[in-house]
């Protein structure tokens, strides 16, 4: 896999300003008085997928990373802004146009051991696969299907039922029912954390390779965000329902932007680091806030250590950053100062600072190059 | 350092008869005074069923099959855990050895209050206690894991998950017992809010002194909280070390394995293999190390031969280690 200089890869599935509010349902007295009120679960997300390229979306449970993959599966319908595959704005409300969606974006969900219907054999769930999408579910398709995830031989798995599968077998059927529908992106919602550790990578290694083969787009869902960096060539951050930041892996997990991913990248487990104690400040940190009344401005803004006055007015533009082509950050940290009131950047601490000044000699962008030919081709 | 719980060839079996799944098999641990020892293995590895069997929590149809769980207090003649009457065992948790289980989040009572959940603990063991030194009690409990004491009169679903498992960690400390077992305590939560509660609850230890099991299969987390880690497979501990050793230089494959199967966040990017194959069917144990279907190393002794869990001839520097694998015999 060469990260270097990935081919430009068409763009398969976008979506733009995508919004999804869902109703809270009122009740007694609230249901009379009270205008309707909604969680806001995903506000303004702008991804794109490429032909040929792992995108990962990173984020806390209830940040909305699971509700942007159903929207672009078209299993909800969206509040607001616009699915375009293939350069075509779709929305299908089930029926003939949403299985002719289907057949060009499949999803993979978290949990084998529930996808998998217990009653019925591998043989059944591939060959209605097949079926529904109009391909020719013959013994043949069958066994090139699983040769596809690695499960041969064929006749040793087709006619097993979940149950007798490990965890692993079972989401490599999922993958390969997703696959019988010959996709042309798939979104894989956390696909391995329900997955035993030592077999997790060898799943990722799987999709990686079928990427390759397949020329396929992939959305990855992982609040994992070391796996982000070994499996996906983009990472795209999400906190309560936005999108913080985005660039490719590398540069977002070695020189994040936002406060808010680095405090993900400081919290990741870190064996190297032995003082497990610290004296680090950073004790309470609050916790991520309601998505029925969001906080106004950037969403971070009550637990961010550097915020300003204007965090808390206004909500932050996607803002191109300067040590890396296609990073950027929804902060105003970085916005260009023009000298009117955001003199009271008080707190700001050194590497922010740093990281402000609109300087294209930084260190940083010498250190993500030397790191990206570090790479083994895998 | 003394040891406070010592668990010696201990056997744990799911059912009766010819139809018993032994799910761990003789096992040796200490536990040392003051120490977090970390438990790391797969899913189906014994580590949940060896804190349980050991602490005589299994619901049937787990069975203790043998082996023995020493408990040394601080003051007085050590016990045997497993040989304990009903009114000593009673006794004897929540009061010397408390856990924090899996899923701790949702083992709160949703229609009691967290005052009243945490004032019971303590009424049982300290009867002759008030009630407003209860209420106090747990109030300081609340403090000390952080949530502001006026959460007391709260109902667990007006609480965050977070919150849920600090509630948690603050019962099983009421009383100060010596040893707490948290089983995968974290799992369940962000990893912004693991980090916070794995800090508090070293910053806890320190100031009161307990020991500590902590389960779980996050190995990367394991090297960077805890003092030594044992780890398991297939019902066997297969190596044993101080965390700092087995993240640099881990003998046995299944630990090398396991630990290179967590994409580093700094470092050089690196091709991951993980291990190919999947975790042993308990009910078909290869006759040798059980590892060795899966291992990349194995030679002729490995699938014959149980390799014995030994201080290894070949480890640099500390005594302090054991391994069982036949590419490290005993000296």
């Amino acid at each position: 896999m060469s990260d270097t200089a990935p081919p430009p890869g068409a763009v398969v599935l976008e979506a733009e300003g995508l919004t999804k509010h869902f109703p809270v349902r009122a009740r007694g007295r609230a249901a009379l008085t009270r205008t309707p009120r909604v969680v806001h679960a995903v506000d303004d997300v702008t991804l794109a997928l490429h032909r040929g390229r792992v995108t990962a979306l990173v984020g806390e449970s209830g940040s909305g990373k699971s509700t942007v993959a159903r929207l672009l599966a078209q299993l909800y319908p969206r509040t607001d802004g616009d699915i375009r595959l293939a350069g075509q704005s779709t929305a299908v409300k089930g029926g003939r146009a949403f299985k002719a969606y289907a057949k060009r974006v499949q999803m993979i969900f978290q949990d084998p051991f529930a996808s998998l219907n217990p009653v019925h054999t591998v043989r059944y769930h591939l060959t209605r696969a097949l079926k529904i999408h109009g391909k020719k579910a013959d013994e043949q398709g069958l066994r090139e299907l699983l040769g596809r995830v690695q499960l041969t031989p064929a006749e040793l798995y087709l006619d097993k039922y979940p149950h007798e599968l490990s965890g692993g077998q079972r989401q490599r059927v999922s993958i390969a029912r997703a696959l019988a529908a010959d996709p042309e992106a798939l979104l894989a919602d956390e696909p391995v954390s329900m997955l035993d550790v030592s077999i997790r990578l060898g799943v990722l290694n799987l999709l990686r390779d079928l990427k390759e083969r397949l020329d396929l787009a992939i959305l990855y869902i992982t609040h994992d965000i070391a796996s982000a960096r070994y499996f996906a060539d983009e990472t795209l951050v999400m906190y309560a329902g936005r999108m913080v930041e985005g660039g490719d892996s590398e540069t977002v997990t070695q020189n994040p932007a936002h406060p808010y991913t680095r405090l993900l990248v400081d919290s990741a487990p870190n064996p190297e680091r032995l003082s497990a104690v610290g004296d680090e400040d950073e004790d309470d940190l609050g916790e991520p806030p309601s998505l029925i009344e969001p906080p106004s401005g950037c969403r971070f803004h009550p637990r961010c250590p550097h915020a300003m006055a204007i965090c808390e007015a206004q909500v932050p533009v996607r803002i191109e950053l300067t040590d890396a082509p296609g990073h950027w950050a929804a902060c105003w940290l970085f916005a260009e100062k023009t000298d009117d009131e955001k003199t009271d950047v008080e707190t700001a601490d050194a590497d922010a600072a740093q990281a402000e000044t609109p300087d294209a000699e930084t260190p940083d962008t010498e250190t993500t190059d030397a790191e990206k030919e570090q790479e083994v081709v895998s | 350092m003394t040891p406070v719980l010592e668990i010696k060839g201990l056997s744990v079996d799911y059912g009766l008869g010819d139809k018993a799944v032994r799910a761990v098999r003789e096992v040796d641990l200490t536990l040392r005074r003051g120490e977090v020892l970390g438990l790391a293995g797969e899913s189906g590895s014994g580590k949940s069923t060896l804190a349980y069997g050991a602490t005589r929590l299994l619901p049937p149809p787990g069975v203790v099959a043998g082996g023995s769980v020493v408990y040394h207090p601080d003051d007085g003649a050590p016990v045997d855990v497993l040989r304990m009457t009903h009114a000593e065992l009673r006794a004897f948790r929540w009061d010397q050895l408390s856990i924090v289980f899996q899923g701790a989040m949702n083992s709160l009572n949703p229609v009691a209050t967290i005052a009243d959940q945490l004032t019971d603990v303590i009424q049982e063991h300290r009867p002759k206690s008030g009630k407003h030194e209860r209420v106090a009690r747990a109030a300081e409990l609340l403090n000390l894991v952080g949530i502001a004491s006026d959460r007391l009169t709260s109902y667990p679903h007006q609480l965050s998950g977070g919150m849920r498992q600090r509630v948690m960690i603050a019962m099983a400390l009421a009383l100060e017992p010596r040893v707490v077992i948290m089983d995968e305590p974290t799992t369940a939560l962000d990893v912004v809010m693991q980090r916070q509660i794995m800090r508090q609850l070293v910053k806890l230890k320190q100031r009161l002194g307990f020991s500590v099991i902590f389960i779980t299969h996050d190995l990367s987390l394991l090297a960077e909280f805890s003092d030594r880690i044992a780890i398991m497979y297939g019902g066997r501990i297969v190596e044993e070390a101080p965390s700092a050793d087995i993240y640099a230089d881990s003998m046995h494959p299944y630990s090398h394995g396991l630990l290179h199967s967590f994409p580093a966040l700094h470092g050089p990017r690196r091709g991951l293999a993980g291990i190919p194959g999947s975790p042993p069917d308990l009910r078909a144990m290869p006759v040798g190390c059980a590892f060795a279907p899966r291992c990349a190393k194995a030679f002729d002794p490995c699938h014959t031969d149980l390799p014995p869990l030994t201080r290894p001839g070949d480890a640099s520097g500390t005594d302090d280690r054991t391994v069982a694998c036949w590419l490290h015999p005993a000296a």
